[in-house]
């Protein structure tokens, strides 16, 4: 626990919340309901121990949930393996080759001191005989999952060339209304696979928006805590917080631009009329970048910081719209169907996600910016919020099962898709996190 | 559907049992046919009566602080901020009041159904809030009477995924401020 500066406090007394991160128990678990055609083979054999007592950690297990969870591997069951080798020079290529393995891992969990291990680990390609990856990392007790999630991420980097991101995380909101109880409202952070929950903040108003900022150390969101909308920026490490906006009427939607220097906003200024802004975070200057009288709202920033996207219903229903990031006229960007909203812009700038009405059901859409087409990824009736991941090859979303709000992901190609239902509450608004920053 | 909710939706009925004119509204998006709370009315199979709004509404109980829920909220269409007929005396009620009364002020609350995306409901709620807003201004409320929230679809009345729970959540709420 971390402790709160007194002059932040001050501010909050009958308020609820906040802070640095205290534990949910075990709330998301991960189902995989799609999958690739044919996923690779590969083994994960189970790690080698080197320490006092018995194994702090199933790494391997770890590691072979994630690959699999990927959609793109299938590790071979417990059961199947043929040998249990801890290095490499155990490793023997004809029988995982009679297997059908194309890869596989070892490794050993070694205690370098009382509390302090070292992940060692070796992938080798089983076809041609060859050491793709040996690494060692350095992991106390607590980050021993982290270590893990990163090993995974190296593996699957090497196979197919595209950063992992099992060691990323997510930010989502959960509401839960109880009959007679007060609604509670949580900014949740939790890895990428559901689990380490952390509850940021927590309220009886309701909290929307979360946004990572670039460096991922920090989170800017909305929360109705003094029954008007405000926009602060917390600090993960710390839970220490600042109301960045709190003018009159609405303030909402932040997004950061790819530098951190900026948070694009949409203000109405007290007169009812949402338009977008943006607010240097170091000067607190605020520029205008529409005046409308139709809605705007829902920036999202190109990665190379020059254009922003955003939700307008100047011609009637809500379309997506580009200007340039520091004002100027706005182009039309979404022509298809008479609904789209959100939009999210892929790493590679090449894409939007975003919300579409799909004949009557409000689903998850890609739009490729270069070819200008739109391609629908999920069949739920609700779908919303789309993120991208950081390597841009999954959008985490919001979709309802059994009447309540749920997390699931899907590939951009639409073909793995995995739901990671809650135990308890509605959840919504996910947001992935940047890649960490060691 | 909690109790308190359950009373709500019986309230829209009589309400709109009394104010349907028994039609259903198109949206103007196309994106098929929307139902108001009249539906609620139809599906519950209370008669379709046409007697006048404003008829059944006494100021000095129907306005200001003490209103009942049901008299100080305004349910509107989808994607709609138009003050409906069978609202407009209701809201008149609540301007008038402030008007004779100077130092009470009210915050009115914006609220959309689930639909649609998160952010841009903000702005829908918002648009629902002024138009209470100008009606009330046109009363003779001041303007520092009044302040607006939206709250999206933050804030359900109804939990449900269905026409009837949407119909409760598009609503303006009339909150009178301590």
């Amino acid at each position: 626990m971390h402790v709160i500066p007194r002059r932040l406090l001050a501010g909050f007394a009958t308020l609820l919340l906040l802070l640095a991160g205290w534990p949910l128990h075990a709330q998301l678990r991960i189902e995989i309901v799609g999958g690739v055609a044919r996923p690779v083979p590969i083994a994960i054999v189970p790690f080698g121990w080197q320490g006092s007592g018995p194994a702090p950690f199933d790494v391997a297990g770890l590691i072979a949930r994630d690959l699999a969870g990927s959609g793109r591997f299938a590790p071979l069951a417990d059961r199947d393996l043929v040998q249990r080798p801890t290095s490499g020079t155990g490793v023997d290529f004809r029988d995982w080759k009679m297997l059908g393995v194309e890869a596989v891992a070892v490794g050993q969990l070694l205690e370098t001191a009382p509390g302090d291990f070292t992940i060692q680990f070796e992938l080798f390609d089983v076809l041609r005989g060859q050491r793709l990856l040996g690494y060692r990392l350095p992991a106390p007790a607590a980050e021993l999952r982290l270590g893990a999630h990163r090993a995974a991420d190296m593996i699957y980097e090497k196979l197919t060339g595209v950063p992992g991101i099992f060691s990323t995380r997510i930010a989502y909101v959960t509401a839960t209304h109880k009959g007679g109880k007060p609604d509670v409202f949580r900014l949740v952070i939790a890895d990428a696979d559901g689990a380490n929950e952390r509850i940021m903040v927590e309220s009886p108003e309701p909290i929307m928006s979360p946004a990572w900022s670039p460096d991922g150390r920090k989170l800017a969101y909305v929360s109705f805590e003094n029954r008007v909308a405000e926009v602060y920026v917390q600090t993960l490490r710390t839970g220490t917080r600042e109301k960045i906006s709190s003018r009159a009427g609405v303030n909402g939607s932040p997004a950061w631009s790819p530098d951190g220097r900026m948070l694009a906003l949409t203000l109405s200024r007290g007169e009812g009329n949402l338009d977008i802004f943006t607010l240097d975070l170091a000067s607190q200057m605020l520029t205008r970048l529409t005046d409308q009288r139709s809605i705007e709202t829902e920036a999202a920033w190109s990665p190379d910081g020059r254009s922003i996207f955003f939700t307008s219903d100047r011609a009637g229903g809500p379309q997506i719209y580009r200007m340039p990031a520091d004002g100027g006229g706005a182009q039309r960007v979404t022509f298809e169907g008479n609904y789209n909203a959100r939009p999210r812009v892929s790493p590679d700038g090449k894409r939007l996600a975003m919300v579409t009405n799909d004949r009557g059901n409000y689903r998850i859409a890609v739009f490729d910016l270069e070819r200008g087409f739109t391609q629908v990824l999920t069949d739920g009736r609700q779908d919303e919020s789309p993120s991208f991941a950081p390597n841009g090859e999954t959008l985490i979303y919001a979709t309802r099962e059994g009447g309540r709000g749920v997390l699931a992901t899907v590939s951009v190609d639409g073909r793995v898709r995995q739901r990671i239902p809650a135990l308890e509450g509605d959840v919504r608004e996910p947001a992935w996190s940047p890649f960490r920053v060691n | 559907m909690s109790v308190k909710n359950v009373l709500l939706v019986l309230m829209m009925v009589v309400l709109a049992g009394c104010a349907s004119k028994g039609t259903k509204e198109q949206d103007d998006l196309g994106y098929g046919t929307q139902s108001g709370p009249a539906a609620g009315a139809q599906s519950g199979g209370v008669s379709q009566g046409s007697v006048g709004a404003g008829s059944a509404f006494d100021d000095s109980a129907a306005a200001g602080p003490r209103a009942s829920a049901r008299n100080r909220t305004v349910y509107f269409d989808f994607d709609s901020d138009n003050i409906k007929a069978e609202y407009r005396e209701i809201v008149a009620g609540h301007g008038r009041y402030l008007a004779a009364n100077p130092g009470v002020k009210v915050r009115l609350e914006g609220n959309t159904d689930e639909r649609g995306s998160r952010e841009y409901n903000i702005g829908l709620g918002e648009r629902r809030a002024q138009a209470v807003k100008q009606a009330l201004l046109l009363q003779g409320a001041a303007a520092s009477q009044l302040t607006t929230v939206s709250y999206g679809e933050e804030r359900p009345a109804a939990t449900g995924s269905d026409e009837e729970s949407w119909a409760l959540n598009r609503r303006v709420e009339i909150v009178y401020v301590p």
